[in-house]
């Protein structure tokens, strides 16, 4: 089985976005970069996949020369090679961007099961995945939390809202975008990171023609919209005053 | 002209459409709204109470269950017919699986996750969160677009009812059932949740701030000195220390307590959505700029492992 990972690499968590002089991006220069978690999700399903049927494990990324270290990292935990496609301009693209970057390297590879993170925790469109299925004209099923490769199909148990679920049958070739928490997450081992060195990244140039459909006018720290009460002083002071205003002042106590 | 897409399930209206009518209204100009199903009459005549220039009540069997192929290929013929400058869809769950695919099909921009639209210099921009709802982006995007809007993001009430009822206009949706890839099979739910913090008029909940398995029994101490139940966000849940019946968040339970306390949760939209009916929010957090201290009305910036133990013995004291 030939399966695919695309996976995107997004600032570090604990990262405060500050806006760059133009208001249309944030200064990433200074920021530290990590694997969008719920594409880590999705590259441990695609490695335990190949692990119960066999065949290669791809990650694919599109993204500017530092989604390289993303790339080795997924090879370290145990896919098999990689494709990059790299240009500066990706990294604040929006999904049609992404996605229409990757499309051309990946309708070549013909994969059987393409998987991703249900959304990236920077823009958080949650679009990549379905937009890259309907491109490459295969069926797409989203927020999966179970996945069970059939003869010619995949049968998928997909999140509903308020802990409702499904499954749904859709056949092969298909793309899945993965739910965060679908399985316990693997870290590279010593001899996983030395294997790495040896895989191969396939470096590809941003295909002609590919842009976004959407430009950020005006990026910003958003507006309160509760007058929030800062409580300040000691722990013990913070604490007593706390749990005095919850007393008195919101009687909820 | 805007047109909603109203979603409903087994002839019930999903109160995330009204939000989405209310911000179609706001956002000015004629505004139509759809319903799909198989049976969709009394949606359709419900939603024709809206101020709104027409109901459209598109309908055909294969429409009975949500399929990706049905609804995109239902869509897109509406989309086509109506040529609306914008469409306006609730950011569900169901949005979000069919929403790109249309987007792609129709050659259209999709905006996503939006909390509201701007007016500036004749255009209408969209306004959404970014990192985790850090920053928010007014967004253009580039030719007639999709918007998804959050679910709470607008308020229902704010919804305008027309002084009589809107047309309502019959559409048969042309597809063939051969043509769906999709195969649903019946929604279900995971074994009864042991838990209802629906009910709960006090909630302690956890984030990525505990740090580990073993510091929960510290949030569970303030749970029980408070008379609360415990909660906790989504990582904590799949991470497996504690089980998901205890998940608030959209993926989760929807919670309005009288009090939540929110201990080293950063505030991620998905779990925002699930608790921020709550009547008094407290947020516990090391870092002064967490999302969650925006929807807060009482807020201690500092180390939960030192606040916590105070508290505690504040309210034993």
């Amino acid at each position: 089985m030939k399966i695919a990972v695309c996976i995107k690499q997004v600032p570090a968590r604990d990262w405060q976005p500050r806006v760059n002089d133009t208001r249309t991006w944030v200064r990433d220069q200074d920021a530290s970069f990590e694997l969008n978690e719920p594409d880590a999700y999705a590259l441990e399903e695609g490695l335990r996949l190949k692990e119960k049927h066999g065949g290669e494990v791809v990650v694919c990324s599109a993204g500017p020369a530092r989604v390289a270290q993303a790339l080795r990292e997924a090879l370290a935990r145990g896919a098999d090679r990689a494709i990059h496609v790299e240009d500066d301009s990706l990294a604040a693209a929006d999904a049609f961007g992404i996605a229409g970057a990757l499309v051309p390297s990946m309708r070549e590879e013909q994969f059987d099961l393409v998987l991703t993170g249900l959304q990236s925790d920077d823009q958080g469109f949650a679009q990549t995945g379905v937009v890259l299925a309907a491109s490459l004209g295969c069926p797409s099923a989203t927020i999966i939390m179970e996945v069970d490769v059939q003869l010619g199909a995949v049968r998928v148990k997909r999140e509903l809202e308020g802990g409702w679920f499904q499954f749904v049958t859709v056949p092969l070739p298909a793309v899945l975008t993965i739910q965060s928490g679908i399985n316990q997450l693997r870290y590279a081992t010593l001899k996983g990171i030395m294997a790495a060195k040896k895989k191969e990244i396939r470096k590809v140039a941003l295909p002609a023609g590919v842009t976004s459909r959407q430009q950020i006018v005006n990026l910003y720290v958003p507006e309160k919209r509760k007058q929030t009460q800062m409580i300040g002083g000691s722990a013990a002071e913070a604490a007593r005053d706390l749990v005095r205003r919850l007393r008195d002042e919101a009687r909820v106590l | 002209m805007i047109l909603v897409i109203a979603e409903q399930q087994g002839g019930t209206l999903n109160r995330a459409s009204l939000e989405v009518v209310a911000a179609a209204q706001q956002a000015g100009g004629s505004v139509k709204v759809a319903v799909l199903g198989a049976e969709v009459a009394a949606v359709a005549q419900a939603l024709s109470a809206a101020e709104v220039a027409e109901v459209l009540q598109v309908q055909s069997p294969v429409l009975d269950t949500y399929t990706l192929d049905g609804f995109v290929a239902a869509l897109a013929q509406i989309v086509e017919a109506e040529q609306p400058d914008v469409v306006f869809l609730p950011h569900t769950y169901q949005t979000r699986d069919c929403a790109p695919a249309l987007a792609v099909r129709l050659n259209r921009a999709l905006v996503t996750d939006c909390v509201g639209t701007k007016s500036q210099d004749g255009r209408l921009l969209f306004v959404r969160p970014m990192f985790q709802g850090r920053l928010y982006a007014d967004v253009a995007p580039t030719g007639p677009a999709l918007a998804t809007f959050q679910i709470g993001a607008v308020r229902a009430d704010s919804m305008k009812t027309g002084t009589a009822p809107a047309p309502i206009r019959v559409v048969m949706a042309g597809m063939a059932a051969g043509d769906i890839r999709q195969k649903p099979e019946a929604p279900f739910r995971e074994a009864k949740q042991a838990v209802d913090l629906t009910q709960a008029e006090r909630i302690v909940s956890v984030g990525r701030g505990i740090k580990g398995e073993e510091k929960i029994a510290l949030a569970q101490q303030l749970a029980e000195a408070m008379g609360a139940e415990l909660g906790a966000s989504r990582p904590i849940c799949d991470a497996g220390w504690l089980p998901m019946d205890r998940q608030i968040g959209s993926s989760g339970q929807t919670v309005a307590p009288k009090v939540y306390v929110a201990l080293g949760i950063s505030g991620a939209i998905q779990h925002m959505v699930g608790m921020k009916g709550s009547r008094t929010i407290v947020a516990i957090n090391k870092d002064p700029e967490a999302p969650i201290f925006e929807i807060a009305d009482y807020g201690v910036v500092g180390d939960l492992f030192e606040i916590v133990p105070e508290m505690i013995k504040e309210l034993q004291g």
